[in-house]
């Protein structure tokens, strides 16, 4: 399903040990955020590539698995990188959809990109008040502080009844494909192009941190807060900075897919999308960017062929609407069961099976 | 030795901590002199830990104040005080486990690193210069702790030993003016054991050492000055030779003798040398 350039735009923030063969070591010592970019590009070519040559379904699903995989990346950074456990991360999702959804409804004239850029810096704020809130907490507590965000927020959709539309949510037009592209690609092939643009330099960013210092100091509050303190690392900073950066993360994975899908409603920020993007997470393998992808794809396809299961042996209604789920914990458990570290770690044991020389992606 | 506070590295003078009624540390004093090595010894439960915590910023005292070259020290978080110079090792080792042996040192270095948190964010500035200086860094001090070989393996897959060397380079990789070493020669073998003797009598031209330690004979080869701790008091104080030699010390370590239940309290601390403790 994936693209290779898409695999190894993913590839950059897990640092392979190889030999320092002169390809490769000229490669390692461009600046990271030079590196990820160049991959981004790269990546963004292919899914490019992906959009024009399927459908207006497919390019859909494709800007689906796009800003998912946005917001599991940003989880992926909390949770894989600095160990801090959230299921409130729909949460920021639902604050960046409506954020989008009012910026269009309320200031038409702005641009997308504008709409975006405040997106972030609305979901930033809002990730710094909640992360300095629980910055003290620990493990199950903190899972349980960010479960109230989860399960509380979509009731203030129906207290402001008026502004955020209720249960049916907010309907927003957005501008399609520029004049020029007009006959060339589709409004649904534009959009995705946008998301996966959007995405792959908000990944870059995201790459570029993991895999450089605060990514390590992160890690190293994940496996030792004292040791980590008498390294100098401060730990409380540390802990708020990763709650702001997948807070940030999530909120423009909102905002996109708002945009992509013109209605927000707050049906669709429920605790159980906190917990499906956790539970996601886990399938793919907690631990390395690559694992937020494997992670997007199976959280967007598996819904799809578990709806077509359904539709092909035309079970009811019922069954149909519940078969996804089902479908997803079932593969979920015998991943696990099979390999414990996710589709990552069956995809790492696979490559180093084939030898050192096959796990560095030659560019 | 020199006698003022001012030209101390570091000097603690009557910290005390209380964990509910138990008064682990009384009005303790302690001085660290430049390129010193200090050790610190007592019986199970004297303290020691304790104090230790109270130097890397840890734990903060009930009361009595921490000077560091010359200036007040509370206040500060461990990450502040590491941030000034102070790096420890700890008994358990407290490595990274999910991180490799570079990493860990990398981290250790951390506070050698002179990109702001902009830099750190979008890894632009002083950042790939950071990162490669940090790096380089880290393979040195491996290369001098001798554990270059392992840069690559998570700290849980190799020997007691080994990852004592990485917790050691950890710690000594930022460059530290006070390294605290927690039980160093815990579970060490006797030739381990000397080439750790050698590396501390090292560190001296470098930096100053406080050392916990059971080794009785580790820390007599080793240090300039010892403290002895019991419960939670300084009994003694001075030379590896003046310790030896003191009744309270003796007295400490193979019980009260008849003549009084509590040994601490009639002992005075002997104002032999204030290099090493008030």
């Amino acid at each position: 399903m994936t693209s290779p350039t898409r695999e190894r735009a993913e590839r950059a923030p897990v640092p392979t040990p190889t030999a320092p063969t002169s390809p490769a070591g000229r490669w390692r010592a461009l600046p990271a955020p030079l590196r990820h970019l160049l991959l981004a590009v790269l990546a963004l070519t292919g899914v490019c590539g992906l959009v024009l040559v399927t459908g207006d379904l497919a390019a859909l699903r494709f800007a689906a698995v796009g800003y998912t995989l946005l917001a599991i990346a940003g989880l992926q950074l909390l949770v894989g990188g600095s160990g801090q456990i959230s299921l409130g991360h729909g949460a920021f999702l639902m604050i960046g959809a409506y954020g989008m959804a009012l910026l269009v409804l309320h200031q038409p004239m702005l641009p997308l990109a504008a709409n975006l850029a405040i997106v972030v810096a609305v979901s930033a704020v809002a990730g710094v008040a909640v992360g300095t809130a629980t910055a003290r907490l620990h493990g199950p507590y903190l899972a349980g502080a960010t479960l109230i965000l989860a399960v509380g927020l979509p009731g203030l959709a129906h207290r402001y009844h008026e502004f955020l539309g209720g249960s049916n949510g907010l309907n927003i037009r957005t501008a399609g494909a520029p004049p020029f592209l007009q006959g060339i690609v589709s409004t649904s092939d534009w959009r995705a192009l946008v998301v996966w643009t959007t995405v792959l330099l908000a990944l870059t960013v995201l790459a570029t941190i993991s895999s450089g210092r605060l990514g390590r100091r992160m890690r190293a509050v994940r496996d030792d807060e004292t040791a980590a303190a008498m390294s100098g690392v401060p730990v409380g900073s540390t802990k708020v900075a990763a709650f702001v950066i997948a807070s940030t993360a999530g909120g423009l994975a909102g905002g996109l897919q708002a945009y992509v899908l013109g209605t927000v409603t707050p049906g669709s920020f429920t605790l159980a999308l906190s917990l499906s993007l956790i539970a996601a997470l886990v399938l793919g393998g907690i631990g390395s960017m690559w694992g937020a992808l494997w992670a997007a794809l199976a959280l967007v396809y598996l819904e799809v062929w578990a709806s077509d299961l359904a539709g092909a042996l035309d079970l009811g209604r019922d069954v149909e609407n519940n078969l996804p789920v089902v479908f997803f914990g079932v593969v979920l458990i015998l991943v696990l069961r099979f390999w414990p570290l996710g589709i990552q770690g069956l995809v790492q044991r696979l490559i180093s099976r084939r030898g050192s020389s096959a796990s560095a992606p030659t560019p | 030795m020199t006698t003022t506070a001012g030209d101390q590295l570091l000097s603690a003078d009557g910290v005390t901590v209380r964990f509910g009624g138990l008064t682990a540390l009384d009005g303790v004093g302690l001085r660290v002199a430049p390129g010193s090595v200090v050790g610190l010894i007592g019986p199970n439960g004297a303290g020691k830990t304790t104090l230790f915590n109270v130097l890397s910023g840890i734990l903060r005292p009930n009361a009595g104040t921490l000077t560091w070259k010359g200036g007040p020290q509370s206040g500060r978080g461990p990450h502040g005080l590491a941030r000034s110079g102070i790096s420890r090792t700890f008994q358990g080792l407290n490595l990274f486990a999910r991180m490799t042996v570079l990493d860990n040192v990398v981290a250790g270095a951390d506070r050698l690193a002179r990109g702001g948190p902009l830099s750190m964010v979008t890894g632009l500035g002083r950042h790939h210069r950071d990162e490669r200086e940090l790096r380089s860094r880290a393979l040195a001090a491996l290369d001098r702790f001798g554990v270059a070989e392992h840069a690559h393996r998570l700290p849980g897959t190799l020997p007691y030993g080994i990852q004592k060397q990485v917790a050691l380079a950890r710690a000594c990789v930022s460059d530290p003016e006070l390294l605290l070493l927690d039980e160093p020669a815990s579970g060490l073998s006797g030739r381990q054991m000397d080439t750790l003797a050698e590396q501390i009598r090292s560190f001296r031209t470098s930096m100053a050492v406080v050392l916990v330690e059971h080794h009785m004979d580790l820390v007599m080869d080793v240090c300039d000055h010892i403290v002895v701790l019991d419960f939670g008091r300084v009994i003694s104080t001075g030379t590896p030779d003046e310790v030896r030699a003191d009744p309270a010390v003796t007295r400490a370590y193979l019980g009260a003798s008849a003549d009084g239940p509590d040994p601490a309290a009639d002992t005075a601390p002997t104002p032999t040398d204030d290099g090493a403790a008030r």
